[in-house]
């Protein structure tokens, strides 16, 4: 029998703030525990939180990106729970009235088509802190330099069918949230993490209960996490058990979920307005004025790619994952003139070598100026795309400019034809077996010759000249 | 609109509170008592009322993204029961 996957994403984004979200304690990471801790963040008596303006900004920015509705007036709710790394013994959340509404996305799918991903709402809460549990006989450390951090909960619809497609969402919401400059998007201190609520049913059927699988913190386990869960239903359900509704946690050692919170009371968080906090206004002059300072989308700027740079699909969908690998792109494209050399070597050498040395794009050591030196050489011929491939390796570890290290090393092409045909006169002279034979009508040799003339040239010949010399003297 | 027995007693356990059994009839009448007199309001018709979020009829005033705090984690410190290596110790928790 078939079954259908179901899942929704809820995904927290920590917002670039400088401070928190209802204090003024600073947001940075790393800190020594609980040096910034005030007495906001510590839930002391007698404190009122205020509401941080950009926290608010940057939650309409992302709200317009989704093409969502931004709530007029919008209200905060107390979640109420206990647990030692909240310690006030209440998030302060949103339920009704989140600040955006209804949105949506759309993601690539692997067959290349669109598809839409609805987005719920997406609404302003604060972090809890960090508990420890081990090494203090038998205690939990609590740090609370991260309670009251700002996040933005995006919680999209029931949308996605299978792994693959929760994780072009999880990609293509990481990189809008960078892109608008909303979060860091740091998957590794926790700035962008991920719930997904997960249930199987027949095609066309009712939603099965569903399993929330917390705090997906990378990519891949997103994905395994996910493939894993809807195998252990399907497992329930054909051998007529049923799934209880519970939040699961994925441990990547194992590549398993586990049962979490079992307690029956555990999701009666007995929302109710916070009555510290006003309704929050917001006025269409403060969204055009939210507007008009957003960077160009994605979206946009792939289609403008493809139509200003006469780039693929593929190529322009590359270019815009991030806005780093974009701004330096179009800065080479236009120092070099073409675009399409510009993208080859974006997408190929430099991302190739970014991921070997598992670096971002903004720590590259080749600046957009170094590389277009480097492109330009290629295009007057004085070094082959091969041959570039090597100066590029040099700039990279710091060996110079592209003009510098072709100097020194003696890179420069061979493009005077004397040179040339000195080569391939001794090649001809040094293999009359295969000049013999290629001359029979065995032309997959011509491949031979290239290769021994390229050899004595030590790559350094220009390959058009080579090929026609080569053709010439063959021909004899 | 009444109270049942068993609400409050959950109710109690949600908010980490203490109801001893011979006070619990107590508590369930009161709170009973409360309820109902809530539950009056219900009378009234609030056809095109805006539901409120709050009683004083201002909007929340915000404040710029700016570090203002110090630490003062000594001092917070002083009054915890048990610290260790900056952190605040707690009764083992895990999930």
């Amino acid at each position: 029998m078939e079954w259908e996957t179901v899942i929704g994403l809820e995904i927290h984004a920590q917002l670039a703030t400088n401070s928190k979200i209802f204090s003024g304690s600073s947001t940075a990471y790393g800190a020594e525990p609980n040096t910034q801790a005030n007495l906001v963040d510590l839930g002391m008596p007698g404190v009122l939180p205020v509401l941080n303006k950009k926290a608010v900004e940057l939650a309409i920015r992302l709200g317009l990106a989704i093409d969502a509705e931004i709530a007029p007036r919008s209200i905060f709710a107390r979640k109420n729970y206990f647990y030692p790394d909240s310690p006030k013994g209440y998030q302060i959340s949103q339920y009704e009235l989140p600040i955006v509404g209804l949105g949506h996305m759309d993601i690539q799918l692997e067959n290349g088509d669109t598809k839409r991903i609805g987005i719920t709402r997406a609404h302003l809460e604060e972090d809890a802190g960090k508990s420890l549990h081990e090494d203090f006989q038998g205690q939990t450390g609590i740090d609370l330099n991260r309670a009251g951090t700002p996040l933005l909960e995006i919680v999209s619809e029931p949308d996605m069918r299978n792994a693959k497609e929760a994780v072009a969402y999880m990609k293509k919401l990481h990189a809008l949230v960078r892109y608008l400059g909303v979060g860091d998007g740091n998957m590794q201190e926790g700035s962008f993490r991920c719930d997904a609520n997960v249930s199987v049913r027949r095609p066309g059927a009712e939603f099965g209960t569903r399993a929330e699988i917390k705090n997906l913190n990378s990519f891949k386990f997103i994905e395994r996490a996910i493939n894993h869960e809807v195998e252990r239903q399907i497992d329930i359900i054909e051998s007529g058990g049923k799934v209880v509704q519970e939040t699961r946690l994925y441990d990547p050692d194992k590549d398993e979920t586990r049962s979490m919170r079992s307690k029956e009371d555990a999701n009666d968080y007995r929302y109710f307005p916070d009555p510290d906090l006003l309704p929050v206004e917001i006025t269409p002059a403060d969204i055009e004025a939210v507007r008009a300072t957003m960077p160009e989308l994605p979206d946009a700027k792939k289609q403008r790619f493809m139509a200003e740079y006469a780039l693929t699909a593929y190529d322009a969908s590359l270019l815009t994952l991030s806005r780093e690998v974009a701004d330096y792109f179009e800065a080479v494209a236009q120092g070099c003139g073409d675009a399409k050399l510009a993208a080859n070597w974006v997408n190929g050498e430099v991302s190739k070598t970014l991921a070997d040395n598992e670096m971002e794009i903004a720590a590259v050591p080749v600046s957009s100026a170094a590389l277009i030196e480097l492109l330009k050489r290629i295009q007057d011929n004085t070094v082959s795309n091969k041959i570039a491939r090597d100066v590029f390796a040099a700039m990279w570890n710091g060996e110079g400019s592209a003009d510098a290290i072709i100097d020194k090393k003696g890179l420069k092409q061979i493009t005077d034809t004397s040179a040339i045909e000195a080569v391939i006169d001794e090649i001809i002279a040094n293999n009359p077996g295969q000049v013999a034979e290629y001359r029979s009508g065995k032309d997959k040799l011509f491949g031979f010759f290239v290769g021994q003339a390229m050899r004595a040239s030590k790559g350094k010949a220009n390959p058009n000249t080579l090929n026609d010399i080569l053709k010439q003297k063959l021909e004899g | 609109m009444a109270i049942s027995e068993a609400e409050v007693k959950k109710v109690a356990r949600l908010a980490r509170l203490a109801v001893p059994d011979d006070r619990l009839e107590a508590y369930t009448q009161n709170l009973s008592n409360i309820l109902n007199l809530v539950d009056q309001l219900s009378a009234v018709d609030t056809t095109g009322v805006e539901p409120m979020a709050h009683p004083l009829d201002m909007m929340q005033r915000l404040r710029e993204d700016v570090v203002t705090e110090t630490s003062h984690r000594e001092k917070y410190q002083s009054v915890a029961p048990e610290v260790e290596d900056g952190l605040y110790l707690v009764p083992k928790v895990l999930e």
